[in-house]
Protein backbone atom coordinates (compact mmCIF):
# COMPACT_ATOMS: atom_id res chain seq x y z
CA UNK A 1 0.00 0.00 0.00
CA UNK A 2 1.21 3.35 -0.77
CA UNK A 3 2.62 5.26 2.05
CA UNK A 4 2.90 9.31 3.02
CA UNK A 5 5.18 11.24 5.16
CA UNK A 6 3.08 11.80 8.44
CA UNK A 7 4.81 14.67 11.01
CA UNK A 8 3.43 14.97 14.28
CA UNK A 9 5.37 18.25 15.98
CA UNK A 10 4.31 19.76 19.27
CA UNK A 11 6.17 23.15 20.04
CA UNK A 12 8.54 21.35 22.53
CA UNK A 13 9.65 18.99 19.66
CA UNK A 14 8.99 16.39 17.28
CA UNK A 15 7.53 13.82 18.56
CA UNK A 16 6.64 11.44 15.78
CA UNK A 17 8.09 11.20 11.66
CA UNK A 18 6.83 7.92 10.14
CA UNK A 19 5.75 6.50 6.70
CA UNK A 20 2.06 5.92 7.09
CA UNK A 21 -0.55 3.99 5.12
CA UNK A 22 -3.14 5.69 6.85
CA UNK A 23 -4.11 8.74 9.57
CA UNK A 24 -7.77 8.96 10.87
CA UNK A 25 -7.97 12.49 12.43
CA UNK A 26 -10.87 14.56 14.48
CA UNK A 27 -10.97 17.56 12.06
CA UNK A 28 -13.16 20.58 13.79
CA UNK A 29 -15.80 20.14 11.18
CA UNK A 30 -15.76 16.43 10.97
CA UNK A 31 -13.42 13.27 11.42
CA UNK A 32 -11.30 12.37 8.39
CA UNK A 33 -9.01 9.61 7.25
CA UNK A 34 -5.95 10.88 5.06
CA UNK A 35 -4.13 8.18 2.52
CA UNK A 36 -1.63 9.25 -0.32
CA UNK A 37 -2.58 11.67 -2.55
CA UNK A 38 -4.99 13.39 -0.55
CA UNK A 39 -5.84 17.04 -2.06
CA UNK A 40 -4.55 19.70 -0.24
CA UNK A 41 -5.94 20.57 2.95
CA UNK A 42 -5.69 23.03 6.17
CA UNK A 43 -7.92 22.09 9.20
CA UNK A 44 -8.24 22.90 12.72
CA UNK A 45 -8.34 19.58 15.25
CA UNK A 46 -10.75 19.31 17.90
CA UNK A 47 -9.39 17.52 21.09
CA UNK A 48 -9.24 13.95 20.06
CA UNK A 49 -7.69 11.25 19.35
CA UNK A 50 -5.22 10.43 15.72
CA UNK A 51 -5.13 6.79 14.36
CA UNK A 52 -1.70 6.15 12.60
CA UNK A 53 -1.38 3.20 10.23
CA UNK A 54 2.18 2.61 9.89
CA UNK A 55 3.87 -0.97 8.66
CA UNK A 56 0.76 -3.09 9.27
CA UNK A 57 0.79 -2.02 13.08
CA UNK A 58 -2.23 0.94 14.76
CA UNK A 59 -0.82 3.36 16.77
CA UNK A 60 -3.35 6.18 18.54
CA UNK A 61 -2.49 9.27 19.76
CA UNK A 62 -3.91 12.30 21.74
CA UNK A 63 -3.77 15.42 20.58
CA UNK A 64 -5.11 19.10 21.98
CA UNK A 65 -4.92 22.45 20.28
CA UNK A 66 -3.61 21.09 17.10
CA UNK A 67 -4.09 21.44 13.20
CA UNK A 68 -3.49 19.39 10.26
CA UNK A 69 -1.49 20.68 7.14
CA UNK A 70 -1.89 17.75 4.31
CA UNK A 71 0.05 18.82 1.04
CA UNK A 72 2.33 17.00 -1.54
CA UNK A 73 5.09 16.71 0.98
CA UNK A 74 2.58 14.64 3.29
CA UNK A 75 0.88 15.64 6.81
CA UNK A 76 2.10 17.72 8.91
CA UNK A 77 0.25 18.14 12.34
CA UNK A 78 0.87 20.79 14.47
CA UNK A 79 -0.35 20.10 18.04
CA UNK A 80 -0.35 22.26 21.12
CA UNK A 81 0.14 18.85 23.32
CA UNK A 82 0.49 15.65 22.20
CA UNK A 83 0.78 12.46 24.11
CA UNK A 84 1.17 8.57 22.47
CA UNK A 85 -1.04 6.27 23.96
CA UNK A 86 1.62 4.40 25.72
CA UNK A 87 2.60 7.22 27.74
CA UNK A 88 -0.87 8.59 28.35
CA UNK A 89 -1.65 7.54 32.33
CA UNK A 90 -3.98 8.41 35.14
CA UNK A 91 -1.40 11.59 35.61
CA UNK A 92 -1.65 12.55 31.96
CA UNK A 93 -5.52 12.82 31.95
CA UNK A 94 -5.96 14.74 35.40
CA UNK A 95 -3.21 17.45 34.06
CA UNK A 96 -5.17 17.57 31.02
CA UNK A 97 -8.20 18.16 32.94
CA UNK A 98 -6.93 20.94 35.16
CA UNK A 99 -5.64 22.60 32.19
CA UNK A 100 -8.65 23.28 30.01
CA UNK A 101 -10.58 23.62 33.76
CA UNK A 102 -8.43 27.01 33.88
CA UNK A 103 -9.23 27.84 30.45
CA UNK A 104 -13.31 27.53 31.06
CA UNK A 105 -12.82 29.66 34.53
CA UNK A 106 -10.26 32.24 32.69
CA UNK A 107 -12.71 32.59 29.73
CA UNK A 108 -13.95 36.73 30.31
CA UNK A 109 -16.36 36.75 27.45
CA UNK A 110 -19.60 34.73 27.61
CA UNK A 111 -18.61 33.41 24.05
CA UNK A 112 -15.11 32.32 25.09
CA UNK A 113 -16.75 30.46 27.82
CA UNK A 114 -19.19 28.18 25.88
CA UNK A 115 -16.24 27.23 23.76
CA UNK A 116 -13.94 26.43 26.44
CA UNK A 117 -16.98 24.11 27.88
CA UNK A 118 -17.11 22.95 24.64
CA UNK A 119 -13.37 21.69 24.90
CA UNK A 120 -13.95 20.57 28.07
CA UNK A 121 -16.18 18.20 26.96
CA UNK A 122 -13.93 16.94 24.20
CA UNK A 123 -10.99 16.47 26.03
CA UNK A 124 -13.38 14.58 28.44
CA UNK A 125 -14.85 12.14 25.66
CA UNK A 126 -10.77 11.64 24.14
CA UNK A 127 -9.39 10.81 27.55
CA UNK A 128 -12.50 8.01 28.15
CA UNK A 129 -11.94 6.79 24.26
CA UNK A 130 -7.99 6.01 24.91
CA UNK A 131 -7.98 5.06 28.88
CA UNK B 1 55.54 46.49 48.82
CA UNK B 2 52.75 44.63 50.05
CA UNK B 3 54.13 41.97 53.26
CA UNK B 4 54.26 38.52 52.54
CA UNK B 5 51.27 37.76 54.65
CA UNK B 6 49.25 40.14 52.65
CA UNK B 7 50.55 38.59 49.45
CA UNK B 8 49.90 35.22 51.12
CA UNK B 9 46.37 36.25 51.56
CA UNK B 10 46.07 37.75 48.43
CA UNK B 11 46.76 34.69 46.68
CA UNK B 12 44.51 32.07 48.51
CA UNK B 13 41.62 34.61 47.64
CA UNK B 14 42.22 34.48 43.91
CA UNK B 15 42.65 31.10 44.19
CA UNK B 16 38.86 30.64 45.83
CA UNK B 17 38.15 32.87 42.96
CA UNK B 18 39.32 30.91 40.49
CA UNK B 19 37.63 27.31 41.97
CA UNK B 20 34.18 29.44 41.96
CA UNK B 21 34.68 30.80 38.48
CA UNK B 22 35.86 27.08 37.49
CA UNK B 23 32.55 25.76 39.12
CA UNK B 24 30.28 28.04 37.35
CA UNK B 25 31.60 27.38 33.94
CA UNK B 26 31.01 23.52 34.52
CA UNK B 27 27.46 24.11 35.26
CA UNK B 28 26.96 26.23 32.40
CA UNK B 29 28.45 24.24 30.39
CA UNK B 30 25.85 21.42 31.29
CA UNK B 31 23.65 23.67 31.30
CA UNK B 32 24.03 24.46 27.51
CA UNK B 33 23.99 21.44 26.80
CA UNK B 34 20.45 20.76 27.48
CA UNK B 35 19.27 24.29 26.48
CA UNK B 36 20.78 23.83 23.14
CA UNK B 37 18.97 20.69 22.71
CA UNK B 38 15.63 22.09 24.02
CA UNK B 39 16.28 25.26 21.46
CA UNK B 40 17.16 22.54 18.25
CA UNK B 41 14.08 20.41 19.32
CA UNK B 42 11.36 23.20 18.83
CA UNK B 43 12.56 24.59 15.73
CA UNK B 44 10.43 21.87 13.42
CA UNK B 45 7.31 23.64 14.92
CA UNK B 46 8.04 26.87 14.83
CA UNK B 47 9.51 26.71 10.78
CA UNK B 48 6.29 24.60 9.71
CA UNK B 49 4.43 26.68 11.98
CA UNK B 50 5.78 29.77 9.88
CA UNK B 51 5.28 27.71 6.06
CA UNK B 52 1.35 27.25 7.17
CA UNK B 53 1.10 30.90 8.49
CA UNK B 54 2.63 32.36 5.20
CA UNK B 55 0.55 29.81 3.35
CA UNK B 56 -2.18 31.27 4.59
CA UNK B 57 -1.48 34.98 4.22
CA UNK B 58 -0.66 34.31 1.17
CA UNK B 59 -4.55 33.02 0.59
CA UNK B 60 -5.35 35.86 2.39
CA UNK B 61 -3.85 38.98 0.56
CA UNK B 62 -6.29 41.06 -0.92
CA UNK B 63 -9.05 40.41 0.97
CA UNK B 64 -10.14 42.64 3.86
CA UNK B 65 -11.50 40.64 6.23
CA UNK B 66 -7.95 39.92 7.59
CA UNK B 67 -7.36 39.22 10.87
CA UNK B 68 -6.18 42.13 13.44
CA UNK B 69 -2.80 40.15 14.75
CA UNK B 70 -1.86 40.32 10.77
CA UNK B 71 -3.78 43.06 9.36
CA UNK B 72 -2.72 45.73 12.06
CA UNK B 73 -4.03 48.58 13.48
CA UNK B 74 -3.19 50.86 10.15
CA UNK B 75 -1.27 53.14 12.42
CA UNK B 76 2.17 53.29 13.64
CA UNK B 77 2.48 55.77 16.60
CA UNK B 78 2.78 53.59 19.63
CA UNK B 79 5.56 50.66 20.20
CA UNK B 80 5.83 48.01 22.42
CA UNK B 81 9.52 46.78 23.07
CA UNK B 82 9.33 43.25 24.33
CA UNK B 83 13.01 42.71 25.65
CA UNK B 84 14.29 39.49 26.76
CA UNK B 85 17.22 39.07 28.61
CA UNK B 86 18.28 36.66 31.22
CA UNK B 87 17.53 36.42 34.85
CA UNK B 88 21.05 36.40 36.09
CA UNK B 89 24.53 38.54 35.45
CA UNK B 90 27.60 37.04 35.16
CA UNK B 91 27.57 36.07 31.57
CA UNK B 92 30.05 38.31 30.02
CA UNK B 93 28.08 41.43 27.56
CA UNK B 94 24.90 39.07 26.83
CA UNK B 95 22.55 41.06 28.13
CA UNK B 96 24.25 44.47 27.96
CA UNK B 97 24.52 43.90 24.13
CA UNK B 98 20.38 42.82 23.86
CA UNK B 99 19.81 46.32 26.26
CA UNK B 100 21.66 48.35 23.87
CA UNK B 101 19.79 47.26 20.72
CA UNK B 102 16.52 47.91 22.40
CA UNK B 103 18.00 51.28 23.83
CA UNK B 104 18.85 52.34 20.51
CA UNK B 105 15.97 51.37 19.28
CA UNK B 106 13.86 53.08 21.83
CA UNK B 107 16.01 56.40 21.05
CA UNK B 108 15.30 56.30 17.22
CA UNK B 109 11.31 55.61 17.69
CA UNK B 110 11.42 58.62 20.23
CA UNK B 111 13.03 60.92 18.07
CA UNK B 112 10.44 60.48 15.45
CA UNK B 113 7.96 61.45 17.78
CA UNK B 114 6.33 57.86 18.75
CA UNK B 115 4.87 56.41 21.99
CA UNK B 116 7.54 53.87 22.96
CA UNK B 117 6.04 51.04 25.57
CA UNK B 118 8.55 48.50 27.14
CA UNK B 119 7.51 45.23 28.06
CA UNK B 120 11.07 43.30 29.87
CA UNK B 121 11.61 39.97 30.64
CA UNK B 122 14.30 38.75 32.76
CA UNK B 123 15.22 40.64 35.49
CA UNK B 124 18.34 42.37 33.95
CA UNK B 125 16.56 44.03 31.51
CA UNK B 126 14.67 45.55 33.91
CA UNK B 127 17.64 46.87 35.98
CA UNK B 128 19.12 48.27 32.90
CA UNK B 129 16.33 49.98 31.14
CA UNK B 130 14.83 51.22 35.08
CA UNK B 131 16.86 54.20 35.08
CA UNK B 132 15.98 55.67 31.11
CA UNK B 133 12.76 54.47 30.63
CA UNK B 134 11.72 53.43 33.95
CA UNK B 135 8.20 55.16 33.46
CA UNK B 136 7.59 53.63 29.58
CA UNK B 137 8.37 50.10 31.29
CA UNK B 138 4.08 48.41 31.26
CA UNK B 139 5.33 45.31 33.04
CA UNK B 140 8.17 43.02 33.84
CA UNK B 141 8.20 39.28 33.79
CA UNK B 142 10.48 37.36 35.87
CA UNK B 143 11.81 34.19 35.02
CA UNK B 144 13.31 33.37 38.51
CA UNK B 145 13.14 29.51 39.57
CA UNK B 146 12.21 28.82 36.59
CA UNK B 147 14.41 25.98 35.16
CA UNK B 148 13.99 25.13 31.94
CA UNK B 149 11.69 27.08 29.52
CA UNK B 150 8.56 25.84 29.02
CA UNK B 151 6.04 25.73 25.98
CA UNK B 152 2.85 27.38 28.71
CA UNK B 153 5.31 30.51 29.66
CA UNK B 154 5.63 31.72 26.00
CA UNK B 155 1.65 30.95 26.03
CA UNK B 156 1.36 33.29 28.66
CA UNK B 157 3.23 35.88 27.46
CA UNK B 158 1.67 35.60 24.11
CA UNK B 159 -1.61 35.83 25.99
CA UNK B 160 -0.51 38.83 27.50
CA UNK B 161 0.91 40.51 24.53
CA UNK B 162 -2.65 39.72 22.18
CA UNK B 163 -4.52 40.81 25.10
CA UNK B 164 -2.79 44.26 24.78
CA UNK B 165 -2.99 44.39 21.14
CA UNK B 166 -6.81 44.07 20.89
CA UNK B 167 -7.07 46.57 23.41
CA UNK B 168 -5.84 48.91 21.40
CA UNK B 169 -2.42 49.71 24.06
CA UNK B 170 0.03 49.69 21.33
CA UNK B 171 0.30 49.43 17.03
CA UNK B 172 3.40 47.79 16.35
CA UNK B 173 5.32 45.19 18.82
CA UNK B 174 9.13 44.25 18.67
CA UNK B 175 10.46 41.84 20.13
CA UNK B 176 14.48 41.69 21.21
CA UNK B 177 16.48 38.84 22.28
CA UNK B 178 19.36 37.18 21.47
CA UNK B 179 19.99 35.10 18.70
CA UNK B 180 22.19 31.57 19.10
CA UNK B 181 25.13 31.34 16.60
CA UNK B 182 27.37 29.42 18.19
CA UNK B 183 28.89 28.99 21.78
CA UNK B 184 31.12 31.97 21.49
CA UNK B 185 28.50 34.02 19.43
CA UNK B 186 25.24 35.43 20.45
CA UNK B 187 23.20 37.45 17.71
CA UNK B 188 21.18 40.79 19.23
CA UNK B 189 18.17 40.69 17.35
CA UNK B 190 14.96 42.64 16.89
CA UNK B 191 11.93 40.65 15.31
CA UNK B 192 8.44 42.43 14.37
CA UNK B 193 5.86 40.21 16.60
CA UNK B 194 2.69 42.57 15.86
CA UNK B 195 1.39 43.04 13.19
CA UNK B 196 1.99 39.46 12.17
CA UNK B 197 5.34 40.13 9.41
CA UNK B 198 4.96 37.12 7.17
CA UNK B 199 8.46 35.81 6.01
CA UNK B 200 8.72 35.34 2.47
CA UNK B 201 6.64 32.45 1.66
CA UNK B 202 8.38 29.01 0.46
CA UNK B 203 8.79 28.72 -3.43
CA UNK B 204 6.21 26.77 -3.95
CA UNK B 205 3.17 27.41 -2.38
CA UNK B 206 -0.30 25.41 -3.24
CA UNK B 207 -2.55 27.58 -4.43
CA UNK B 208 -5.61 24.70 -4.43
CA UNK B 209 -5.63 24.47 -0.69
CA UNK B 210 -9.00 23.67 0.86
CA UNK B 211 -9.63 25.12 4.39
CA UNK B 212 -11.66 24.25 6.83
CA UNK B 213 -13.14 25.82 8.87
CA UNK B 214 -12.15 29.19 6.17
CA UNK B 215 -9.18 31.12 6.02
CA UNK B 216 -9.97 34.00 8.54
CA UNK B 217 -10.89 31.20 10.99
CA UNK B 218 -8.00 29.56 10.80
CA UNK B 219 -6.06 32.64 11.09
CA UNK B 220 -8.18 33.14 14.34
CA UNK B 221 -6.74 30.61 16.37
CA UNK B 222 -3.27 30.38 14.53
CA UNK B 223 -1.66 33.62 15.18
CA UNK B 224 -2.39 34.08 18.71
CA UNK B 225 -0.36 30.81 18.36
CA UNK B 226 2.35 31.97 16.37
CA UNK B 227 2.86 34.80 18.47
CA UNK B 228 3.71 32.31 21.34
CA UNK B 229 5.82 30.36 19.13
CA UNK B 230 7.99 33.11 18.56
CA UNK B 231 8.13 34.51 22.18
CA UNK B 232 9.22 30.71 22.93
CA UNK B 233 12.04 30.43 20.61
CA UNK B 234 13.29 33.67 21.42
CA UNK B 235 13.33 32.21 25.22
CA UNK B 236 14.68 29.31 24.71
CA UNK B 237 17.47 30.96 21.73
CA UNK B 238 18.35 33.38 24.54
CA UNK B 239 18.58 30.37 27.45
CA UNK B 240 21.09 28.29 25.12
CA UNK B 241 22.72 32.13 24.79
CA UNK B 242 23.23 33.04 27.94
CA UNK B 243 24.47 29.76 28.99
CA UNK B 244 26.98 30.02 25.83
CA UNK B 245 28.04 33.76 26.99
CA UNK B 246 28.32 32.78 30.45
CA UNK B 247 30.60 29.63 29.90
CA UNK B 248 33.03 31.99 27.47
CA UNK B 249 32.71 34.73 30.23
CA UNK B 250 33.93 31.92 32.97
CA UNK B 251 36.59 30.54 31.37
CA UNK B 252 38.30 33.96 30.48
CA UNK B 253 37.58 34.86 34.37
CA UNK B 254 39.43 31.31 35.13
CA UNK B 255 41.97 32.06 33.09
CA UNK B 256 42.29 35.88 34.51
CA UNK B 257 42.45 34.32 37.77
CA UNK B 258 45.44 31.69 36.65
CA UNK B 259 47.76 34.44 34.98
CA UNK B 260 46.84 36.66 38.50
CA UNK B 261 47.78 33.56 40.72
CA UNK B 262 51.17 33.32 38.78
CA UNK B 263 52.12 37.09 38.79
CA UNK B 264 51.33 37.06 42.73
CA UNK B 265 53.32 33.63 42.99
CA UNK B 266 56.14 35.20 41.40
CA UNK B 267 56.03 38.34 43.89
CA UNK B 268 55.73 36.41 46.94
CA UNK B 269 58.76 34.16 46.06
CA UNK B 270 60.72 37.31 45.15
CA UNK B 271 60.11 38.71 48.15
CA UNK B 272 60.58 35.76 50.53
CA UNK B 273 63.77 35.84 49.02
CA UNK B 274 64.59 39.46 49.19
CA UNK B 275 63.72 38.97 52.75
CA UNK B 276 66.23 35.90 53.78
CA UNK B 277 69.01 37.63 51.90
CA UNK B 278 68.50 40.88 54.03
CA UNK B 279 68.52 38.43 57.35
CA UNK B 280 71.23 37.23 56.19
CA UNK B 281 73.32 40.10 55.24
CA UNK B 282 72.36 41.50 58.91
CA UNK B 283 73.54 38.30 60.28
CA UNK B 284 77.27 38.14 58.39
CA UNK B 285 77.27 41.83 59.05
CA UNK B 286 76.49 41.34 62.82
CA UNK B 287 79.13 38.66 63.00
CA UNK B 288 81.86 40.53 61.04
CA UNK B 289 81.52 43.35 63.40
CA UNK B 290 82.35 41.43 66.57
Amino acid sequence: MATFKFELVSPERLILSVDAEQVDLPGSEGDFGVLAGHAPFLTTLKTGIITVKAGGAVSRIYVRGGFADVNASGLTVLAEKAVPELDFGPAVAAAELAVVETIVVEARTEEARYRAIAVREEVKVAIAAIG
Amino acid sequence: MASLKELKNRIASVKATQKITKAMQMVAAAKLRRAQEAAVAARPYARRLGVVVANLAAAMDGRDDAPLLLAGTGRDDVHLLVVCTAERGLCGGFNSSIVRLAREHAAALIAAGKTVKILTVGKKGADALKREHGNRIIDRVELRGIKTVSFDIAVDLGKRVVELYEAGEFDVCTLFYSEFKSVIQQIPTARQLLPVRVEAPAAAIETDYEFEPDEADILETLLPRYVSVALFSALLENAAGEMGAKMTAMDNATRNAGDMIDRLSITYNRTRQAKITTELVEIISGAEAL
